[in-house]
């Protein structure tokens, strides 16, 4: 009886209660530690980017670049010389100014010798950084690069200080709207508010990051409404059902994630392009986004994401055509079948998906060997020891297309057209040869069949109905929060 | 005989003939995939239903009966074939060092967790449904082996075996001729018992991703692939849960009813 009074002056209590003013948004995916600038794990950058920590330049939602730590910069004439205005009154969370200095150690540590950034490609044309003043900052290019502006806005390339770089791991100190609160390994990371904060104060005082890997357990903790919203939901199956509840809503949005079957193009079979046209016509891309997608993906001809002005729909290229596909291995000499491994790791995309592309290529007479693989399992097996036949993951890097011109990567493309191709255009800055030559570079790839290119990964978002500002596509993998705000 | 043996029986032969009649025929393709024909709930062309590829639900519980079937039938065999001498020999050499090293080997075995045991045999050698036979079968060998020596050891103390002592049978041959034919009835309802439990233990290794491997189904990946669509399409996790439980409780019933059966001390007081 008691009990009951409380929760009935509860019930009257809560609509005087002031307007919330934390979050907690779900991801899948923990990050291994909290710095940016020394590992590829996509799951650090989740939760610091432009949250923690910002960079020279940045990603706007919508995935055009704009400026950040850097208020404006001037390009030399001949487009080596960027000079870089800082804003003024910058500090650290540590309440160390940010200042050239810290802009010339963060890059000059990221394209060191010794350097672990996962991306060390972003600043490999740098030649010299040079403090001008404390609010300005000269980097010279050793050839012009057209890509230097987007390349800094990657989370690699974020500005940290020299004071606090030791601990960055375990307590990452930024510029960014949010402080780092604190680090539950294995549940979650807490954010605050940076009262400091150089641009618009955020709305949220505090927000956490939790981590639930399990879909099963993701639907069921949304449900609950013990998390305000899951970013990256990972059973697109249950949207449907969330769509219909007035108390979500669901953001589907686009990603850089080009979702491929990857071929060894090393090894045989896959070393003849014949066999890697005849696995691209084989697979129906619709069949796989609705059967493991549950209908969420565009599909995709090249590597490229189709929301970029450059992409070419390259489809048609690889129609599918079970007949033609059977023709073609027979063309090359495999009449009678090819056996091969299909290795995959956990997300749904690939262990759904290399369900029905097994399928699909058994029809065609090509026999595949299913394993599931941990990502650290994969990471060791696939992608560092290049051991197996077929893949499936999905590329969620921004405008990454220069991985076929590495012949060391995973998938071993190695075409000679396709690198001077990309050399070329890292040297173009005048955008309207640059979109030629990308789509250049689309065609070939797709021509050359390198990968089955299957779809583009879609960004489902379910959040509290009354939650807005968040991050709708994913055009880098981070979910800023600053101009997160809950109405009513 | 007994209700419960033929309730018992009843089911276990469902099973059976079902997995039997998977290898010649069943009403669709295992491997048949019908992508817009996904989630249907069960009807006239499809009796339980499909899944969320669109195959069939009651096909692949045919196939993934045979896989559970064959997991744990081999399973048992390595369990009884390994167990069973090895309680013979412990009974024949009661007390003996041999008897100690055997029932000592068989408590280490039993203080490991055996699916934690499993998720390790699994781990380093690669999941697969040959994998699971063995790391289900590893622990049913001292299970066969205690039963076998606990019957054998009351049965050595009996005047007829005292009668083969006497006139000049050895050991091995006493434990062979006179001493595992007593035991058998025994053997027969801790086999099915065991059975069962290695049915779920393939369901279960199969259900976290260490059993059998796509394409060849098994009922704990059925379960598996479907508990995220529970709420959109309860029939596609129901049809292999009820198959589990539908195999297992038959095995359970077939095993009290043979105990009851075979056993001449209950037969008596029952009549």
């Amino acid at each position: 009886m008691f009990r009951r009074t409380l929760t009935a002056l509860a019930l009257c209590a809560s609509p005087a209660l002031a307007q919330q003013t934390d979050l907690t948004l779900a991801l899948q995916l923990e990050p291994p530690h909290l710095d940016p600038t020394s590992a590829a794990a996509g799951a650090i950058d989740s939760v610091l980017y432009g949250n923690v920590f910002e960079g020279l330049t940045r990603f706007a939602a919508d995935g055009s670049v704009e400026p950040a730590l850097a208020e404006s910069w001037e390009i030399g004439e001949d487009g080596t010389t960027y000079t870089f205005t800082l804003r003024e009154g910058v500090r650290f969370h540590d309440g160390t100014a940010m200042d050239a200095e810290d802009v010339k150690f963060s890059l000059d540590r990221a394209r060191a010798e010794d350097s672990v950034n996962a991306q060390k490609a972003l600043f490999e044309g740098i030649s010299e950084v040079t403090v001008v003043d404390p609010r300005t900052v000269e980097v010279r290019l050793s050839q012009p690069d057209g890509n230097f502006l987007f390349n800094m806005a990657w989370g690699d390339a974020v500005i940290v200080a020299p004071e606090s770089i030791e601990n960055i791991k375990q307590a990452p100190v930024g510029t960014g709207p949010f402080t780092f609160t604190e680090w539950v390994q294995g549940d979650r990371i807490e954010l605050a508010r940076n009262a400091d904060y150089w641009g618009e104060a955020p709305a949220l005082e505090a927000a956490t990051f939790k981590f639930i890997s399990d879909p099963t357990a993701a639907f069921a903790a949304m449900m609950a409404q013990d998390i305000d919203a899951f970013a990256g939901y990972p059973a697109p199956e249950n949207l449907p059902q969330f769509e219909v509840d007035p108390r979500f809503q669901v953001i589907v949005g686009s990603t850089e994630g080009e979702t491929i079957l990857a071929m060894n193009n090393a090894e045989p079979p896959f070393d003849d392009p014949e066999v890697r046209e005849a696995v691209a016509h084989a697979i129906d891309r619709q069949a796989i986004i609705d059967g493991a997608m549950f209908g969420q993906g565009t599909p995709i001809g090249t590597h490229f994401a189709p929301r970029n002005p450059d992409y070419v729909d390259l489809t048609g290229l690889s129609n599918y055509d079970p007949e033609l596909a059977r023709q073609l291995l027979a063309d090359a000499g495999h009449g009678e079948g090819i056996s091969t491994t299909l290795k995959l790791p956990p997300p749904s995309y690939a262990r759904r998906g290399g369900e029905i592309i097994a399928a699909q290529l058994r029809e065609v007479g090509i026999e595949t060997r299913i394993t599931n693989l941990e990502w650290a399992q994969w990471l060791e097996e696939v992608f560092r020891g290049k051991d197996f036949g077929l893949t499936i993951v999905s590329h969620t890097e921004p405008f990454d297309i220069g991985i076929y011109a590495r012949p060391d990567y995973y998938f071993q493309y190695d075409n000679p057209d396709f690198q001077a191709l990309m050399t070329d255009l890292t040297a173009t800055t005048d955008p309207a040869t640059r979109s030629e030559m990308i789509a250049e570079a689309q065609t070939m790839i797709a021509e050359d069949y390198v990968n089955a290119f299957l779809f583009q990964l879609a960004y489902p978002t379910v959040a509290d109905a009354r939650l807005t500002g968040l991050w709708e596509n994913q055009p880098t993998q981070a979910n800023p929060l600053g101009g997160v705000s809950w109405t009513e | 005989m007994s209700r419960t043996l033929l309730l018992g029986a009843a089911l276990s032969g469902i099973v059976l003939i079902a997995a039997l009649l998977s290898f010649a025929w069943t009403p669709y393709a295992v491997d048949g995939m019908a992508i817009p024909n996904r989630l249907q709930p069960p009807s006239g062309a499809h009796l339980l239903g499909t899944d969320h590829f669109g195959r069939d639900i009651l096909s692949m519980l045919m196939v993934g009966a045979r896989t559970s079937i064959a997991v744990a039938l081999v399973a048992v065999g390595i369990g009884m074939g390994l167990g069973v001498p090895l309680g013979l020999a412990a009974a024949a050499r009661h007390g003996g060092w041999l008897d100690e090293v055997i029932m000592r080997g068989n408590d280490l075995v039993f203080a490991f967790p055996s699916l934690v045991i499993a998720i390790l045999i699994t781990a380093i050698a690669g999941p697969s449904a040959v994998n699971a036979i063995i790391a289900i079968g590893i622990f049913n060998i001292p299970v066969f082996a205690r039963l076998t020596r606990g019957a054998a050891l009351s049965i050595w103390a009996r005047e007829f075996i005292m009668a083969a002592r006497v006139a000049g049978k050895g050991r091995a041959r006493i434990s062979v001729e006179h001493i595992l034919p007593n035991v058998t009835n025994l053997l027969i309802v801790q086999g099915t018992i065991q059975f069962s439990l290695g049915i779920l233990a393939e369901a279960g290794l199969s259900y976290v991703g260490l059993g059998a491997q796509p394409p060849v189904p098994s009922w704990g990946r059925m379960l598996a692939d479907a508990q995220t669509m529970v709420a959109l399409a309860p029939h596609v996790a129901l049809m292999p849960g009820l198959a589990i439980v539908a195999t297992v409780l038959g095995l359970n019933l077939l095993g009290d009813g043979l105990r009851d059966a075979l056993d001449p001390r209950l037969k008596t007081v029952r009549r």
